[in-house]
C-alpha cells in the first residue's frame, strides 16, 4: 500500500508539472492579455500600458515567466489575482464554501435519487417505471441547464413568489433557514441532470450485476429478495459509483459554470469565467493546479475505497 | 470609453463625477427627472433604509487610481470625494474645494498656469484622522508615481511645484496651459495620505478596505457576490440618506433585469436593462424605467491610410448609402438617436447645426462615378487599379452590430462596394490590430469625452496617431492641420467663448471630412424601484451612481 501510494505520488507530481506547463503557455498564447481590455479607457496611452505591463513583468518572454511562476510556486506562493490584487488562495478560498454548498447539496441529492430510480429500474426492468425513469433521463439530459433554471425562476420566483430569484442568501438575513430557501432552486436544478446520469448508470450496473452467477447462487441458497438486493447487487454494483463518484470531486469543487451564473451563485464557477474574461492567469492557473491536483486525488481516493469495499482488488 | 468585452451591444459612456454634494451647493438641487418635483419630497431626517444596486460587472478595484474598468468607479463615488464634480448640467460644483477654481474668481491665474486651491476645513476620513492638503498633493504625487499602477497620467503630468500652503490650500502649476485639466480633477478622488505610510501603493492594505471622505463607508466585501456599504454620518455634504447601500454583482443581463422584476434588487446598473426588454420593462408596476442617453458614439470608422479611402467623395458616397434608420430602428429597437458628430447632444459643445444625413444610394452612385470610379467586371468599382473593396472589422459576438454589418454590407454592394466582414475576439480586436490601425474599416463605439470636457486631441490630433509613433488614439490616421490648430486653440485657453467656438468649428470640420461616418448615439435603459429619489442621470460621468450620496427612499 505505501509503496502504491509513493508511485502513485511521483507519477502525480509529474503530471502536475505538465499540466501547469501546458495551461500556462496556452492561457499566455491566447491574444490579448490582461491589459488590452483598459486600451479604451479614456486618458489611457500605450505608453502608460507599456510601463504597467513591464511593471507587472508581462513584457518578458514567457518561459521567464513561466519559471518565476513555478519556482514561487513551490516556495507556495501561489500569487495575486490581476482583478483584486488579493493573494491567489484568498481568492479561491473566498469562493469556495459557496461552491461546496450548493454542489454538495446537489450531489447528495442526485445521488440518494438516483441510485433509488437506477435500481428500480433494473428490478422492473421494462417496467412502466423503468420506461418512464429512461425517457425522464433522456429528456432531462437534453435540457440545456440554463433553460432550465430560467424556466424555474420563471415559475416558481417571477409567477408564484414561492422561492428567491437566485443568490446565496438574502444579504442582511443569512440564517440557516435563508440559505436553505436559497438552496433549494440552484441544488435540484443542478441535480437534475446528475440524477439522470447517475442513474443510468446505476441501472445498467446493476443489471450487469443481477445476471452474475453469484447472484442465482445468492437466490438459490434461498436468501430473501432484500437480503439478495442490499447483501450482494447493490455491494457490486455500487463499485463502478465509487469510482464515479471519486471522478467527480473535482466537479464537485470545480463549481457550475451555468447554474451559478443563472442563480447568481458567487461560486468556483463564476470565479473561473470572471477570471478567464479578465485574463486574470494567476487565477486561472491556481484554479487549474487546484484542479488537477483534485483529478488526482479523486482517482486515488477511488482506488483506495475500491479495494477496500472489493476484496478482489489488492492494490500494491 | 467605448467597445469592449461585454456581452451587451452597449457600452457604458463615460461621465464622469458627483454633484449636488456639498452644503454650498445646498441651494442647487435639482429637481428629479423622473414623476414629481422629488427635490421637494421629504427627504429622511437620518439615514434610513437600504439600497440594492445591481450591476452586471463586479467591482474589484477600490483604490481609485489603480487601473479599473467603469464599474469599480460605483465603489469611488460612493466612498471618496473629488475637489469638485461636475453635475448633470456639466458644471463642476465644490466638493472637498470650497470652491471652483476660474480664472474669474483667481483660482486659476490668467495664463492658466498657475492654480490655488482652496479646500474645505474640519473634514474627516472615515477613520476618524483629519483630511488635509497634504492628502491632496499626495494624491496628485500618487497619479504620476512611475512605481504605480496608475490609471491616468495624462494631464497630472503637467504639474509641478505642488505645495502645501495651510492645511486648507495648496497651489501648483501647470507647465503648460491645459483647459480639460478641471476636468481632470473632478474625476480625481482625493485619497487618504496616511493609509501609504511605509507600503506599497500597488498592495496596501487600503485597496481592499478603502477609507475616504464620501457619503458611505466601507463595510465588506464578498468576492464574486456584493459589497456593503454604511451610511457616513459626518459627512460635510448633502445626504447620506440611506443607512446601508450595497452594490450586487449579476453577471448575466437577463438575470440582472429578472431580479429586478422581483424586487430582489432597487435599481439596475451597468449594462442596465437589454434593449430587447424595453417594451415589457416600461409599463413594470411599481418601477421607474427610462431611456437616458449616452455619451457613446456609434460611428463606421476608416482607416484613412488605405488607398480606398484616400477620396473625399468615396467616404461621401459611402454615407449616402448608410441607412441610418433602419439599423437604428429595426436592430436597436428605435432606442439611440442618429448624430451627425462625436459630440454627445447633451453637451454644452454639441453642435447641432451640421448638415443632415440623408439616405441616398443614388446619389452615392452618381458621387462615386464622378469622382471616376467605374465598376468592373465583377460589379465592384475600381479607380486607377483600386478595387472599392475593404474589410470590416468588430467585436465578435456583440450580436446586433454584428448584423449591422451585415445590413451595412448589403448597401455598400449595392453601389458597387465589397464589403467584407472580418471580425475578431475583443482582446486581439483592441489590441495592435485597434491601436496601431490594422484594419480597413471597423465599426466601433467610442466616448471621445473625458468628463464633460470637449478636447478630443487623444482621438483626433494629428499628433496621436500611434501607428505614426503618436501617443493617443487617432486609429483613423486621420491627419488635418486644421483639427490640429482647432484642437489646440480649445485645450489651452480657459475662455468659454474661445473654447466653443473651437469646438463648434472641429465638428464641422470633422462632419465634412468624413474619417469616420457618425450613426448614432447610444442610449441606455435604466430602472429603478418606484419611491427611490434623486436617482438622476449624468452623462458627463462614466456610472449611475455618481450622486447616491443624495439618493433616499420617499418616506
Amino acid at each position: 500500500m505505501v509503496r502504491f501510494l509513493l508511485g502513485r505520488l511521483w507519477q502525480s507530481l509529474v503530471l502536475l508539472v505538465i499540466v501547469s506547463v501546458i495551461g500556462f503557455f496556452v492561457l499566455n498564447l491566447a491574444p490579448g492579455g490582461p491589459l488590452s481590455q483598459f486600451a479604451l479607457t479614456p486618458g489611457m496611452s500605450d505608453a502608460q500600458l507599456a510601463r504597467i505591463a513591464h511593471q507587472m513583468g508581462l513584457d518578458r518572454p514567457l518561459p521567464v515567466q513561466y519559471w518565476e511562476w513555478f519556482t514561487r510556486l513551490l516556495q507556495g506562493d501561489w500569487g495575486r489575482s490581476y482583478r483584486d490584487n488579493q493573494p491567489v488562495l484568498t481568492v479561491i478560498w473566498s469562493h469556495l464554501l459557496a461552491t461546496l454548498l450548493l454542489m454538495g447539496t446537489s450531489t447528495v441529492i442526485s445521488v440518494l435519487i438516483g441510485t433509488w430510480v437506477g435500481v428500480l429500474g433494473a428490478l422492473r426492468r421494462y417496467s412502466v417505471f423503468d420506461y418512464a425513469a429512461t425517457v425522464g433521463a433522456m429528456v432531462a439530459l437534453s435540457i440545456p441547464t440554463f433553460w432550465f433554471g430560467l424556466i424555474a425562476i420563471y415559475l416558481f420566483s417571477l409567477r408564484l413568489g414561492w422561492l428567491p430569484a437566485g443568490n446565496m442568501y438574502t444579504i442582511g438575513d443569512g440564517s440557516l433557514l435563508d440559505y436553505a430557501v436559497h438552496l433549494i432552486m440552484p441544488s435540484v436544478v443542478l441535480a437534475l441532470v446528475n440524477v439522470a446520469v447517475w442513474s443510468r448508470y446505476m441501472r445498467t450496473a446493476v443489471l450487469d450485476v443481477m445476471t452474475q452467477d453469484f447472484i442465482r447462487t445468492a437466490k438459490a441458497k434461498g436468501l430473501t429478495r432484500t437480503a439478495v438486493l442490499t447483501r450482494h447487487i447493490l455491494r457490486n454494483a455500487l463499485v463502478p459509483m465509487v469510482t464515479l463518484l471519486g471522478l467527480q470531486l473535482p466537479t464537485i469543487l470545480g463549481g457550475a459554470l451555468v447554474t451559478e451564473t443563472v442563480f447568481t451563485w458567487p461560486g468556483m464557477g463564476r470565479l473561473f469565467l470572471d477570471s478567464l474574461g479578465y485574463s486574470d492567469y494567476p487565477v486561472v492557473m491556481g484554479l487549474l493546479m487546484l484542479s488537477a491536483i483534485l483529478v488526482l486525488i479523486g482517482n486515488l481516493l477511488a482506488d483506495i475505497v475500491v479495494a477496500v469495499i472489493d476484496p478482489r482488488i489488492r492494490l500494491g | 470609453m467605448a467597445d469592449d468585452q461585454t456581452p451587451s451591444w452597449f457600452r457604458p459612456s463615460r461621465r464622469q463625477v458627483l454633484s449636488l454634494i456639498g452644503a454650498s451647493s445646498a441651494g442647487l438641487v435639482v429637481p428629479g427627472l423622473f414623476g414629481r418635483g422629488e427635490a421637494w419630497a421629504a427627504k429622511p431626517a437620518k439615514p434610513t433604509g437600504q439600497v440594492i444596486v445591481g450591476f452586471s460587472q463586479e467591482p474589484t478595484v477600490f483604490n481609485p487610481h489603480l487601473l479599473h474598468i467603469e464599474v469599480d468607479e460605483g465603489i469611488h463615488f460612493s466612498v471618496f470625494d473629488p475637489l469638485f464634480f461636475i453635475d448633470e448640467k456639466g458644471e463642476f460644483q465644490p466638493g472637498l474645494a470650497t470652491e471652483v477654481p476660474t480664472i474669474d474668481n483667481g483660482g486659476i491665474s490668467e495664463d492658466g498656469l498657475h492654480w490655488k486651491i482652496k479646500l474645505r476645513d474640519g473634514v474627516k476620513w472615515h477613520d476618524g484622522k483629519p483630511f488635509t492638503a497634504e492628502d491632496v498633493k499626495f494624491t496628485l504625487e500618487l497619479l504620476v508615481d512611475p512605481n504605480f499602477k496608475s490609471w491616468r497620467r495624462d494631464g497630472h503630468n503637467l504639474v509641478e511645484n505642488l505645495t502645501v500652503v495651510s492645511p486648507t490650500e495648496l497651489t501648483f502649476d501647470l507647465k503648460t496651459p491645459y483647459a480639460p485639466y478641471s476636468s481632470i480633477l473632478a474625476a480625481t478622488f482625493i485619497v487618504p495620505k496616511h493609509s501609504f505610510e511605509g507600503v506599497d501603493p500597488n498592495n496596501a492594505p487600503f485597496n481592499n478596505a478603502p477609507i475616504g471622505t464620501g457619503p458611505f463607508k466601507w463595510v465588506e466585501r464578498m468576492a464574486g457576490d456584493h459589497i456593503t456599504l454604511a451610511a457616513n454620518d459626518g459627512y460635510f455634504g448633502d445626504g447620506p440618506y440611506l443607512e446601508r447601500l450595497i452594490y450586487k454583482y449579476i453577471p448575466d443581463l437577463t438575470v440582472l433585469y429578472t431580479q429586478f422584476k422581483t424586487g430582489d434588487i432597487d435599481v439596475v446598473g451597468v449594462q442596465w436593462i437589454s434593449p430587447d426588454k424595453y417594451q415589457e420593462a416600461k409599463d413594470l408596476p411599481g418601477k421607474v424605467v427610462t431611456v437616458v442617453p449616452m455619451g457613446t458614439v456609434e460611428s463606421f470608422t476608416f482607416n484613412m491610410a488605405r488607398p480606398q479611402f484616400q477620396d473625399q467623395k468615396v467616404r461621401e458616397a459611402l454615407y449616402y448609402a448608410l441607412d441610418k434608420k433602419t439599423i437604428i430602428d429595426a436592430l436597436y429597437y428605435g432606442l439611440p438617436t442618429p448624430t451627425e458628430t462625436y459630440m454627445p447632444q447633451q453637451s454644452a459643445y454639441y453642435n447641432a447645426d451640421l448638415p443632415k444625413h440623408e439616405y441616398d444610394p443614388e446619389k452615392a452612385k452618381s458621387l462615386l462615378d464622378e469622382a471616376g470610379w467605374k465598376p468592373g467586371s465583377d460589379g465592384i468599382r475600381e479607380k486607377d487599379g483600386v478595387r472599392l473593396a475593404f474589410t470590416n472589422s468588430t467585436t465578435a459576438g456583440n450580436h446586433i452590430r454584428e448584423q449591422a454589418q451585415q445590413f451595412i454590407q448589403q448597401s455598400f454592394k449595392d453601389i458597387g462596394v465589397d464589403m467584407q466582414i472580418s471580425n475578431l475576439p475583443p482582446a486581439v480586436m483592441w489590441g495592435d490590430y485597434w491601436m496601431q490601425s490594422k484594419f480597413d474599416s471597423v465599426v466601433v463605439g467610442i466616448d471621445f469625452l473625458t468628463g464633460a470636457d470637449p478636447d478630443v486631441s487623444t482621438y483626433l490630433s494629428p499628433t496621436a496617431i500611434p501607428a505614426k509613433g503618436g501617443g493617443g488614439q487617432n486609429t483613423w490616421e486621420y491627419e488635418s492641420a486644421e483639427v490640429g490648430k482647432l484642437l489646440k486653440e480649445g485645450g489651452t485657453s480657459f475662455d468659454t467663448k474661445v473654447r466653443k467656438a473651437a469646438y463648434l468649428k472641429l465638428q464641422e470640420v470633422v462632419r465634412h471630412d468624413l474619417p469616420f461616418l457618425p450613426i448614432f448615439q447610444y442610449a441606455a435603459v435604466r430602472g429603478h424601484k418606484n419611491g427611490i429619489e434623486d436617482v438622476i442621470p449624468n452623462i458627463n460621468v462614466r456610472i449611475d451612481t455618481w450622486n447616491v450620496g443624495g439618493w433616499y427612499w420617499d418616506q
